[in-house]
């Protein structure tokens, strides 16, 4: 009883969290997305996403570090013509972890697909999102704003619905494995 | 008020009018420019200038001689002179930069042009006669990296240019060679070609953002730019430059349209009015795109929660944005008058889409509105 009502109010406090941690998710990707089409100034003839090849200075903006709490956290790296996001997922024990290894090489092996995946996490996050200025032509810029918000959303119920799937087949093999003792 | 003209979905780079605006100039985010005239509503595709490798970034159109500048990515600027046929021809111009060129500009006379570009530097390219070629003199010092705007005073001598190392310069573009020295003005006495004459870094303790666009009023004793951290400034010769910080996102483009007002756009995907005070204050005046609230078909409460709840949004379904332009507005150019009087302006953005705003019409009704 004690159990399931602190586990009640544990949810009611992440959802009355997560929207404030979504909400300036979004506002700070809003304001990161003003990208421009801007060809490198140090190789001729060239035109990269400057926040991956860092080669002037001044053409990056600061990160921004949005966390929920110390395991989910978000980094938003802006420069003049493409922005970086690396999503760190919630993972509470070794079942989510492997869960969300898994899932985010799955994915990253798909890079292509996604479009705007980059194919490496950074260091110290599980999956990275390169958006350029060539993405926000193409495509609504709300649109992908909307797409990675959705994305984190999600992310937390798959690998929390896979665990509970992961648990339950557990608990049947092991019925069944037993059932013969 | 507004008038919309659709020209495909690939995003329109920069476009430029002839001198009765029956002609427009534009690139479609590709090495081509394509100039199409109007015939009542419709508009017809006249030619299309493909001499560029590389995608093209700035175009100007010279009205009193009918020529026009392309310059591109490929390092490459060319003179389009139009034949007795209508076909355009082009001419090489010696620009001597090593990286993209980023934007163009003729001079007010038009003897001249200059040419900005990301070997931080800015040609000023004038025609010799003797070589029958255009040549250019170059302008480096002190700029720290690409140059991404620029425009001239009307006395054909001054230039401003903003760039991507947060500060905006003037310096002297006069060529000994084709011109005299014009008489002196407010930003002070003559000078030689590169002199620097001003320059205004983010003021205060404010870091500042990458230039965008810079804009010479009328008379040529203001400039207003725009920069990347959302701010307006104007400066003039006696006063440090005045800062008026925006709760919008970043403008791109920005032009004067009145003595005292002038018109930026940008990544909002709207264009506003602004205006400075006698106090040499800047205050805003509306957001002339005219906001129509579309009736969502099938809202439900439900979904509205939803969204708010699981997306963090409060529209449900909106794919489509609430303003005329679809995404960023990348320029603005006058259609209809001058900097002194603009009757109408054109923008176009990424949207490919070109849309003519009405000032004075819209600026009034939106205030009407207000009362």
């Amino acid at each position: 009883m004690e159990y399931t009502q602190n586990f009640k109010t544990r949810k009611a406090e992440m959802a009355a969290t997560l929207r404030p941690y979504l909400t300036a998710v979004r506002h700070t990707l809003t304001a990161a997305m003003c990208l421009d089409n801007f060809s490198s100034q140090v190789v001729e003839r060239h035109n990269k996403p400057e926040v991956e090849v860092r080669t002037s200075k001044e053409l990056l903006l600061t990160p921004v570090l949005i966390s929920r709490n110390e395991k989910e956290r978000v980094l938003i790296e802006g420069s003049i013509n493409s922005v970086r996001v690396s999503i760190a997922v919630k993972q509470a024990d070794e079942i989510e972890r492997i869960l969300c290894h898994k899932f985010m090489r799955f994915m990253m092996m798909r890079a292509e697909n996604f479009i705007i995946l980059r194919r490496k996490p950074i260091e110290g996050y599980d999956i990275s999102f390169l958006i350029t200025n060539f993405h926000t032509e193409q495509m609504y810029k709300h649109k992908l704003v909307d797409f990675v918000i959705q994305f984190m959303e999600e992310i937390d119920k798959e690998i929390s619905e896979m665990k509970l799937a992961v648990n339950a087949r557990a608990r049947i093999c092991a019925e069944e494995l037993l059932k013969r003792f | 008020m507004v008038e919309t003209h659709s020209f495909g979905v690939n995003p329109i780079t920069c476009h430029a009018w002839n001198h009765d605006r029956s002609r427009l100039a534009f690139s479609p985010n590709n090495n081509e420019v394509h100039v199409y005239r109007r015939v009542e509503l419709e508009w017809r595709l006249e030619d299309v200038l493909n001499q560029h490798d590389l995608r093209v970034t700035g175009i100007d159109w010279a009205t009193r001689t009918n020529r026009l500048v392309t310059c591109a990515v490929d390092r490459n600027a060319y003179v389009w002179t139009q034949g007795d046929d209508g076909r355009w021809r082009p001419t090489l111009v010696l620009l001597r930069i090593n990286r993209a060129a980023t934007c163009v500009r003729w001079s007010p006379l038009e003897n001249k042009f200059a040419v900005g570009s990301g070997a931080r530097l800015i040609s000023i390219c004038y025609f010799e006669s003797e070589n029958d070629w255009w040549v250019s003199k170059h302008i480096k010092k002190p700029i720290r990296s690409t140059v991404t705007a620029l425009d001239w005073h009307p006395n054909n001598a001054i230039i401003v240019a903003g760039s991507a190392d947060f500060k905006v310069r003037l310096f002297s573009a006069l060529i000994k060679d084709i011109e005299k020295a014009p008489e002196a003005n407010a930003w002070g006495g003559r000078s030689s070609l590169g002199a620097l004459i001003a320059e205004f870094p983010a003021p205060g303790n404010s870091l500042g953002g990458w230039v965008h666009a810079v804009s010479f009023s009328a008379d040529g004793n203001r400039v207003a730019w725009v920069s990347h951290d959302s701010s307006i400034f104007v400066a003039d010769p006696k006063r440090p430059p005045t800062r008026l910080k925006t709760q919008f996102l970043p403008y791109r483009a920005i032009t004067w349209v009145a003595p005292d007002k002038m018109v930026a756009a940008g990544h909002d995907c709207s264009p506003y009015l602004y205006k400075v005070t006698p106090d040499g204050q800047l205050v805003m005046v509306c957001k002339l795109d005219v906001y129509k609230k579309r009736e969502a078909g099938g809202l439900s409460a439900m979904r509205k929660f939803q969204s708010l709840d699981r997306n963090a949004r409060i529209e449900p379904a909106d794919t489509s944005l609430d303003s005329v332009h679809q995404n960023a507005i990348t320029s603005i150019c006058i259609h209809k008058g001058t900097k002194e009087a603009c009757v109408t302006f054109s923008t176009t953005g990424l949207d490919g889409q070109l849309v003519m705003w009405d000032v004075n019409n819209l600026e009034s009704a939106i205030q009407n509105l207000r009362l």
